[in-house]
């Protein structure tokens, strides 16, 4: 077994896993794959009219949408890790009746058009919605507020979140916390001194791609909380809009949404390594 | 369609399954080669979807049209009930001909014929979005004005704002959607509440007259500002109350025929159909105004 061999020097490790399974046409195949989505890219940036650049994206709206965009995605995220983390684990490592559905329901997100989203929401919250009317009598109407965005974003990302760490858990196994329990270690210390650090990986990468889904929302958000400066109308709401009067104006937003989405990504966004491996590298503590 | 998807959704195919599964593929085959069928007969529906067969509507236009081909028309979303029609009415007189709709927000449209899409006559929802064409060198002579449109207000059933008039939407506490200033609804809203000088505080400014109307009739808002062709098509999903302006903001629609069109005698008689008698007739069934 891998995982109970001792610590190697890190020259060594290295090499061990240096043979690549990758037969040459592989990588043909792949750079069509990769153009298909460079390409496109490509043709944006070269529409973009860098001398107006910093004036395009400067004004009033556009500074007021990119603002509001990188708080309700910060927002968003935070309340995917708050709920997701809790249900990853439940469909990780509970069993119960009803699971598979329970499973295939919660990434349904992943499959409806956002619209479909925005919908459903606004036939719960919304005011003549399922719970609406009950928000209503506490006083709380969400409908046209910045809370409604980020309800809308955490609606089409939480999946992201959910997916990519029951997938780390269930790599991860059970092992290092059933031997934990046997030591004597309560479940809330094992969540906390074994699984979590184990899956952390797989956590970063999940919130990664819940920010950058949160930033590019823009169907429910439309269609849930309606699109007003400064409140309500993100990055691609301004950018729609642009669109229908100032082209470059949209050309140079959809650059700055590329480009941050791009260095978040970049920056925080390790492919998941297998929890073996992460072990192998040093044993997470 | 959704025989493939029960496919996918199946267990294993693998193996011992597959020859179930060719069997099964042919049955949807089977199945598929009977949609068109199914499509040749529900194309003398007046709704039917564009560019069906309608040759059993023929009956009741006796000349035998030498047109052919396929027209390619880009119309405003805001006319999509309409056009739906007179495409429908001039597949009817033109057996051979196809006309292909395609709505859309007007200025996506430019755009997507600029880049090259392959539209035959293009209909706007305002004078400012064909000029873009007509600009670009785009537009085939001077566009024609076919058909025009004002705002009006609409409520939700039961009216929970109660309101009776422009000027209550400006009252604090009512939530007023409207259209951003940016796009053609919206700048006529800017001006109707400028001529009755209004200061309007919407709680939010939509990206389409559609967009209006979705929240205005899940009761989402307490009152919206959308064409009177938009109010007239939501039927009984809102109430709509007059401007009452002595001089409302109209906003014009011009039609045209596409430069590089290569069916332009099917563009001129499409256009034609549009502004004649028998067009007319149809647009302003539906709440438009004359030209």
């Amino acid at each position: 077994m891998p995982a109970l061999a001792p610590p190697r020097p890190a020259a060594q490790r290295r090499r061990s896993w240096g043979y690549t399974a990758v037969p040459r046409w592989i990588y043909a195949v792949a750079a069509v794959g990769a153009l298909f989505i460079l390409l496109p890219l490509m043709g944006m940036v070269s529409q973009v009219k860098w001398g107006q650049f910093l004036a395009l994206i400067s004004s009033e709206s556009s500074l007021a949408a990119l603002l509001l965009s990188l708080k309700t995605a910060t927002a968003s995220t935070s309340l995917c890790i708050i709920f997701g983390v809790p249900l990853a684990l439940v469909l990780a490592r509970a069993q119960f009746v009803g699971q598979r559905v329970l499973r295939a329901l919660i990434l349904l997100p992943l499959v409806v058009p956002p619209v479909v989203g925005g919908l459903a929401l606004l036939y719960t919250f919304g005011r003549q919605g399922l719970l609406g009317q009950s928000l209503q009598v506490l006083g709380i109407e969400i409908a046209f507020s910045t809370a409604a965005v980020v309800m809308a974003q955490t609606f089409v990302a939480l999946p992201f979140l959910v997916l990519s760490l029951e997938g780390t858990l269930r790599t991860a196994g059970q092992k290092y916390e059933a031997v934990a329990a046997t030591l004597g270690a309560r479940p809330s210390t094992v969540l906390r001194r074994i699984t979590l650090p184990l899956v952390l990986p797989g956590l970063v990468s999940g919130a990664v791609l819940a920010f950058a889904r949160s930033l590019g929302e823009f169907g429910a958000t439309l269609t849930f909380a309606g699109s007003l400066q400064g409140v309500t109308r993100t990055l691609p709401l301004e950018i729609y809009l642009q669109r229908e009067t100032d082209p470059e104006a949209a050309v140079a937003l959809s650059f700055l949404l590329i480009a941050v989405a791009a260095v978040v990504v970049t920056v925080t966004y390790r492919v998941p390594k297998s929890p073996l491996r992460a072990l192998l590298a040093g044993p997470a503590s | 369609m959704k025989l493939f998807a029960m496919e996918s959704a199946g267990p294993n195919v693998l193996g011992a399954n597959r020859l179930r599964m060719r069997l099964r593929l042919g049955a949807a085959a089977a199945l598929l080669a009977l949609v068109p069928l199914a499509l040749g007969l529900a194309g003398c529906a007046p709704a039917g979807p564009p560019g069906t067969d309608t040759t059993s509507g023929a009956g009741s236009t006796p000349v035998v049209s030498e047109l052919s081909g396929t027209l390619n028309v880009y119309a405003a979303a805001s006319l999509k009930e309409t056009f739906t029609e007179l495409a429908a009415q001039f597949q009817a007189q033109h057996p051979k001909v196809e006309v292909s709709l395609s709505f859309d927000g007007s200025s996506t449209l430019v755009t997507q014929i600029s880049q090259g899409a392959p539209a035959d006559v293009f209909a706007s929802a305002d004078t400012a979005t064909m000029t873009k064409l007509s600009d670009a060198g785009l537009a085939q002579g001077s566009p024609v004005d076919f058909a025009s449109n004002v705002l009006t207000l609409v409520v939700p059933p039961g009216n929970p704002a109660n309101i009776n008039s422009f000027a209550d939407v400006a009252k604090p506490g009512v939530k007023l959607v409207v259209c951003a200033p940016k796009v053609p609804c919206g700048a006529a809203s800017t001006s109707d509440a400028a001529s009755a000088g209004l200061m309007l505080k919407p709680v939010s400014e939509e990206l389409s007259v559609t967009g209006v109307l979705g929240k205005v009739t899940s009761g989402e808002a307490d009152a919206g500002l959308v064409y009177v062709t938009d109010a007239k098509a939501a039927g009984a999903k809102v109430l709509s109350i007059p401007l009452d302006l002595p001089k409302p903001t109209v906003n014009h629609y011009p039609i045209a025929a596409v430069e590089s069109s290569k069916a332009g005698q099917l563009a001129q008689g499409f256009i034609a159909l549009v502004t004649g008698a028998q067009g007319q007739k149809v647009l302003q069934d539906a709440g438009f105004g004359a030209p």
